[in-house]
């Protein structure tokens, strides 16, 4: 007999009800956007999904106004509860349309059905909730004991959880008084802007929330605009520093959350089946499209061949293919360029001499993928050891010590994430004390609650979002 | 193309790499407390996203018909009767009337007294008899009762036999007493397979769950079982997946195949496919086959049944429309 295999299940392209055209949701209203209109792609088969209106530099400045007055006139003077009853009907309305948003999302960005539908949406729908809760309570926050929101928020957020970073900057913003710009990834416009609808269809005042699709220019519009009070980045490190410089000695606030290498640290007294889940999820997790993913496995020497044995044969069983199946594991890569930028980092781990192990996985013949990928013998000197990949591309290094996993762990100019995995509490707490990231996650990885605080420091950025201490990024204190 | 798997027998002396540590109450606690932890959160996320797994259309289908396959048609209750054996041996041997192609169950699973019958029932049928032995379901007796036991299903024509571990003795640490009771209650089996019974619900925790599982393996069970039935929780995603790890270790380890049987709780087909993702997914696919995973079951087969015709007629069938044992 034939082995067992599972046959496709998709889900319906038809639930996002994709438009043929999407335009900027600018002062309560869709608006033609002056800037060149923009195609978004769905990576799975590069084909066209839709039209998106982009913002101008004088849209940029419409919105920042349209942000402006609704902060002075209509938000900014509400009280928390009566905010808090829009951000609880965003929240319901989003949860209720999770399905569409979900397979929107999937279909914009790649990422697999089952992780739009498990994570990206109702963790999105969980932050808001969240947020909406502590609107009328931030006076008991512990910031302070009046604590006041800073004006206008501009937002530019990244292309890897299109949504969820959509609602990472705008619910506490709103939550904490404050109104919104935000514009969303050039690749990835379309969760965003229905999100503004749902915030229109939940009454919203507006102005409030602006969404302006665009590319960098309008990004750095936004984030440079002398009436924005705060910029909210998440993104690249080199854009990220670019932003800080233009905002240095203006008085405006920043909260950059940019990149990451983290390490998974692995010792020999692990739980080794879940380290192995830990590990194959911390990097191939939306095809490691994540910034704090852990992208170097550093584990114990004693253990490392046959935890190696152990991972490769899971990552056999990941089903790499369309993102709309529901038993896909691993998507699309979002975008040409980023699958062109994993290849030539792959190519580097060849050159350097570090030993590329590929899932024998068959790959779709059309689309943007690329298989989930090993490289063991890496040295701390090598490139895929040191720079931020953004795929599907795992480096092995291995340690003798606690000590030395700690300082190869903290070989890094990045800061935001980690992993420990063993059973012995004390050894866990000794290493999490000493490995300098902003996140860090024992015997789990990929963990995202909205109570949790999460951010990095050094190159992977400065600032919250998250939890009760997130607050203080959108409060005068 | 045919499979063919070795049939996974083992015996006493075919421990891999593991010889001697059976041999003294120490070795084997060392050797089992150092067996890797395991870790309860990341367990049960990983089923719970195996759970996630959509079986549609035919592989539904081809699914449903492995189960069938796979299961262990049980009736242990104080009140069974040659009558009750008998209307449970013709549905084992063809579980739907109407449906000729449904395959016959692995087996049925009766109590000692009631072998003999079932074995002239189901002969030539390729469905195994099993019996449970071993003071069933609690295991509190000597050995000598136990093997007595045992020996009166192997009389009886039994081609498996389930046996229970001594729970108390496992939550006390001795470990020596279950191994050598394990070794000679597989004497007793003859050329019946053993299963062993673990009853995970009695045990602390997944540590245990693995700790017992290798117990039982090092011991020459072929197969370790979840569940008497007779105790809640019984099967579950988590403790079967803990379970399938460790005959997928101890494949690994010694290249022999040993199997899983999940017994109890097990009653809807949705229940069912999600366990053989487990398999597929966890052990590997060489284990998606009657000899190295069964279902212990009573009730799951009606429900199989039902989703079958489903598939095949394109609607719903009332349960009335099938007959049952």
């Amino acid at each position: 007999m034939d082995p067992w295999t599972y046959a496709p299940a998709p889900e319906s392209a038809s639930l996002a009800e994709v438009a043929p055209s999407y335009r900027p949701f600018v002062d309560g209203a869709f608006v033609d956007g002056g800037g060149e209109p923009l195609k978004t792609v769905n990576p799975a088969t590069e084909e066209v999904l839709a039209e998106v209106g982009t913002a101008s530099p004088q849209d940029v400045d419409r919105a920042v106004a349209a942000a402006r007055r609704a902060y002075e006139k209509t938000w900014g003077p509400m009280s928390g509860a009566e905010r808090a009853k829009y951000l609880f009907r965003i929240a319901r309305v989003l949860a209720e349309r999770s399905r569409e948003l979900a397979v929107l999302e999937t279909l914009d960005n790649g990422k697999p059905i089952r992780e739009s539908r498990d994570v990206d949406v109702p963790t999105a729908a969980a932050h808001l909730f969240h947020h909406a809760g502590w609107a009328d309570k931030l006076a008991f926050a512990g910031l302070g004991p009046d604590p006041r929101p800073l004006g206008v928020v501009g937002a530019v957020i990244p292309w890897n959880f299109p949504l969820l970073m959509a609602v990472w900057k705008i619910a506490p913003a709103l939550a904490t008084g404050n109104t919104i710009v935000l514009k969303p990834a050039e690749t990835t416009p379309l969760t965003a802007l229905v999100l503004a609808e749902i915030a229109a269809e939940a009454g919203l005042p507006a102005g409030v929330l602006n969404v302006l699709p665009g590319a960098g220019d309008v990004g750095s519009a936004v984030a440079g605009h002398s009436d924005v009070d705060k910029v909210a980045f998440t993104g690249s490190t080199d854009v990220g520093k670019e932003i800080g410089r233009r905002l240095a000695g203006t008085g405006r606030r920043l909260t950059l959350e940019l990149g990451g290498k983290a390490a998974n640290i692995v010792y020999d007294d692990a739980p080794l089946d879940q380290a192995v889940e830990g590990v194959v999820d911390g990097i191939f997790f939306n095809q490691g499209h994540v910034c704090c993913a852990g992208s170097r496995l550093l584990v114990q020497e004693s253990i490392a061949e046959e935890f190696g044995e152990l991972l490769r044969a899971r990552i056999e069983t990941l089903r790499v293919g369309d993102p709309l199946d529901k038993n896909t594991d691993v998507g699309a890569i979002n975008s040409r360029v980023q699958l062109d930028r994993i290849v030539d980092m792959a190519a580097a781990g060849d050159a350097e001499g570090a030993v590329r192990w590929t899932s024998s996985c068959p790959l779709p013949e059309r689309g943007l993928f690329f298989p989930p990928t090993v490289f063991t013998g890496v040295e701390q000197s090598m490139r895929v050891a040191r720079e931020e990949i953004f795929g599907p591309v795992l480096s092995v290094l291995t340690f003798r010590t606690p000590t030395e996993a700690v300082a190869k762990a903290n070989n890094t100019p990045y800061g935001l994430s980690a992993g420990i995995w063993t059973d012995k509490g004390s050894k866990a707490l000794w290493t999490a004390q000493r490995v300098r990231a902003g996140v860090v996650w024992i015997n789990t990885f990929n963990r995202f609650d909205p109570t949790a605080p999460f951010g990095g420091y050094r190159e992977s950025g400065f600032g919250r979002e998250g939890g009760r201490i997130g607050l203080d990024a959108y409060l005068h204190v | 193309m045919t499979r063919t798997v070795p049939a996974p027998r083992a015996t006493a002396e075919s421990t891999g790499g593991f010889a001697g540590v059976g041999r003294d109450e120490a070795s084997l606690r060392r050797f089992l407390h150092g067996l890797p932890g395991v870790d309860q959160v990341g367990l049960e996320r990983r089923a719970a996203t195996l759970a996630t797994r959509s079986i549609k259309k035919g592989s539904k289908l081809r699914a449903i018909d492995l189960a069938i396959s796979m299961i262990d048609l049980t009736t242990l209750e104080g009140s069974d009767t040659p009558g009750k054996v008998a209307s449970l041996c013709a549905q084992a041997r063809r579980p739907d009337a109407e449906y000729p192609d449904v395959p016959p169950v692995a087996a049925v699973c009766l109590y000692p007294d009631l072998v003999r019958g079932a074995v002239e029932r189901l002969a030539g049928s390729g469905v195994q008899v099993a019996a449970v032995a071993t003071a069933f379901p609690s295991g509190r007796s000597s050995r000598a009762v136990k093997l007595a036991d045992t020996a009166l299903a192997v009389e009886g024509g039994a081609g498996e036999i389930d046996m229970v571990i001594d729970r108390g003795a496992f939550l006390t640490g001795r470990y020596g007493k279950i191994h050598d009771e394990i070794v000679a209650v597989r004497q007793a089996c003859g050329n019946a397979h053993l299963k062993v019974i673990l009853e995970t619900g009695e045990l602390a925790g997944y540590d245990d769950v693995r700790r017992a599982s290798w117990l039982a393996l090092l011991a020459g069970g072929d197969v370790i079982k979840t569940s008497t039935g007779k105790i809640s929780p019984a099967a579950t995603l988590p403790v079967v997946q803990v379970m399938l790890q460790a005959v997928r270790d101890w494949h690994r380890l010694t290249g022999e195949y040993r199997g899983v049987k999940a017994a109890g709780g097990i009653r809807s087909t949705k229940d069912a496919i999600r366990h053989l993702v487990a398999v597929n997914e966890v052990a590997g696919p060489a284990w998606l086959t009657a000899d190295l995973f069964r279902f212990g079951a009573s009730s799951l087969l009606a429900d199989l049944l039902r989703q079958r015709r489903t598939q095949v007629e394109g609607h719903y069938a009332g349960t009335e429309y099938i007959g049952a044992s």
